[in-house]
């Protein structure tokens, strides 16, 4: 990748940290850590490798993004309205009454949101559905589908991942976000995944790349360049994360929502912001 | 609507499922974004035919009900018009959270197929046999839940719902029913349909209860009681004109569903009647009681799903005028 485009997605990732954090902390609690963990991935997403337009969200030939682990909703909402889907500020009205931006994301309610997700292990099929349309219909577009390791407890994950291998769907990328931890603790402790997720999926017949830092921007990139060259499996992309990455306190916590202090929140957006600026200067 | 009522009481040659297949492999022909969604039932109601035809619009997602589901909400998302269908059991009870989140809520309008309906589960038995399969998808806002009554309506209300672009769980009897009307019928969702005028009682069934019905009001009328037959295949949107209309014009209600009365079609009905025109009602269903294995006729009987049952029980309501 170019040195500049590579600036301009660590600029974007960490645009899009500050903003989910204001979209978040306008509420003052939400799921914090799991959107923290995924702004990188959704920065070279939405930075460079797909197609969208932003003037015409259900632009039929477009890529498709499916959140799968639906409550990390608000770190979409802030890489959409970054990406002029509409304005950025508009998701400050996070769960307030009557939002376009609820907790979890909703295809009805915000421009750019291709599908509903909130019940655990629905956004792996459906998403698995939209490219099996998209490649009936001979579209040259992919679709994206981010799981938590969490999520992956769900028995539905593995039914759309043995259908999108039967069906050959190498126009399907699903980003495991392997954040190392659930509600209740970590994955480890509450339901551990056997031989490790990776070998999951490429028993299931998927095409499996592992990320070592899922939260650096040019790993991310390299391994969508690599998917792309899967001429028959769909891939699967396990992102190594830190849940609540960058955030300061969700990082050391690693919980799943937060409810911190206002004193809190603010050093939490100041860090970010810093963080920012001085990637922006780098 | 059009019909011609057939009502001899005899059992179709042709198998119910069929009136399905005809209809998508007549519309698939035209419409190349129609599709089928089935979990390896493809020989239970003859699917398989389609995928033959259709191979780019069928698809078989093993038996994975959850992920059909949702896979049919991701091909409607792409600009199709998708019918998902399995056991009325598990495209109810099975996929339902799915059904609810990834279709109904997300605005995408499946149409969901429950075959072997109730009593019709036979000898698969109790854990196949769906009481409550209408009743969840009456919960769902906005939903279109029909119960069918015999080919000629199944065949155009597959067609009829292909078009209407709205949710839909529609059930589906694989074998031979009774033909109550003659093909061609032309049926309008939402609207019940009068077989019968009356004045003493009206019976408003669906289903494989609308030929009971038709039996007991020839039974009724040899005894000198004269009821009103509503076909109410709709149970949701219900018609409520219609109800409203035989409550005022005969004074009483029964129901009679192959469906437990508690969320069923007896509730639709008394929740219009109770609201509008409080009139005795009686009715005929499951009473809050599982399903269990045996031929269709045997479970007919257990449950009280039969012709006599609907006489009694007109008999019932109308003394309590």
């Amino acid at each position: 990748m170019q040195k500049e485009k590579l600036k301009e997605l660590r600029v974007f990732a960490e645009e899009i940290r500050v903003e989910t954090l204001k979209t978040i902390g306008s509420l003052g609690f939400g799921h914090v850590g799991g959107s923290m963990s995924i702004v990188e991935t959704l920065a070279v997403l939405y930075g460079d490798v797909m197609k969208v337009d932003p003037k015409n969200p259900r632009w039929e030939d477009r890529d498709w993004c499916v959140m799968s682990k639906g409550h990390a909703g608000p770190a979409m909402y802030a890489t959409l309205g970054l990406k002029g889907f509409y304005p950025v500020t508009d998701a400050y009205t996070l769960n307030q009454p009557h939002t376009n931006f609820p907790s979890h994301t909703d295809r009805t309610k915000t421009p750019g949101i291709d599908l509903t997700t909130g019940s655990l292990g629905q956004g792996m099929s459906s998403a698995v559905g939209a490219a099996l349309g998209n490649k009936m219909d001979g579209r040259n577009s992919h679709t994206f589908v981010f799981v938590g390791d969490g999520e992956a407890d769900e028995g539905q994950v593995w039914e759309g991942a043995q259908f999108a291998a039967h069906y050959k769907l190498n126009n399907l990328i699903c980003f495991v976000d392997s954040n190392k931890r659930q509600l209740d603790g970590t994955v480890d402790t509450i339901m551990s995944h056997g031989k490790g997720l990776g070998a999951k999926f490429d028993a299931f017949g998927w095409n499996v790349i592992d990320v070592a830092d899922g939260n650096d921007v040019e790993q991310i990139w390299n391994a969508v360049q690599q998917a792309y060259q899967s001429d028959a499996a769909p891939t699967c992309i396990i992102l190594n994360t830190v849940k609540g990455k960058g955030c300061t306190f969700a990082e050391p916590s690693g919980a799943h929502s937060s409810q911190p202090t206002k004193e809190q929140w603010d050093e939490a957006i100041a860090a970010a912001e810093a963080r920012l600026a001085e990637v922006k200067a780098q | 609507m059009k019909f011609t009522l057939i009502g001899k009481h005899e059992t179709d040659s042709r198998a119910n499922r069929d009136a399905y297949v005809d209809a998508m492999q007549e519309m698939m022909a035209k419409d190349p974004k129609l599709c089928h969604i089935d979990c390896d039932l493809y020989g239970c109601i003859n699917t398989g035919k389609l995928e033959k035809a259709f191979p780019k619009q069928t698809f078989n997602a093993g038996i994975a009900e959850q992920n059909a589901m949702g896979i049919a909400a991701g091909l409607t998302a792409t600009g199709r018009t998708v019918f998902m269908h399995s056991f009325g059991c598990f495209s109810s009870r099975r996929a339902f959270d799915q059904a609810f989140m990834s279709c109904a809520y997300a605005q995408l309008p499946v149409h969901v197929l429950g075959s072997d309906p109730g009593v019709c589960a036979a000898y698969n038995g109790g854990t196949h046999m769906p009481f409550e399969d209408m009743a969840l998808y009456m919960a769902i806002p906005d939903a279109v839940v029909i119960d069918p009554t015999d080919y000629a309506m199944l065949y155009d209300v597959t067609k009829k719902l292909a078009a209407s672009g709205k949710f839909s769980f529609n059930r589906m009897i694989r074998k031979g029913v009774t033909k109550v009307y003659d093909d061609g019928a032309d049926f309008e969702i939402g609207k019940g349909v009068t077989l019968k005028d009356g004045k003493d009682v009206t019976i408003i069934a669906s289903g494989i209860m609308v030929d009971e019905a038709l039996k007991a009001e020839e039974t009724l009328a040899a005894e000198g009681i004269s009821a009103k037959v509503v076909d109410m295949f709709t149970w949701k949107p219900i018609d409520e004109e219609l109800i409203v209309a035989s409550a005022k014009e005969t004074g009483c209600i029964v129901t009679a569903e192959n469906h437990q009365v508690k969320c069923g079609l007896g509730s639709a009905v008394a929740q219009v009647v109770a609201k509008n025109v409080p009139v005795p009602m009686e009715m005929i269903g499951i009473e809050d009681r599982f399903g269990q294995v045996g031929a269709q006729k045997f479970l007919q009987e257990e449950y009280g799903l039969t012709a006599s049952h609907i006489v009694e029980a007109a008999k019932k309501a109308v003394s309590r005028k």
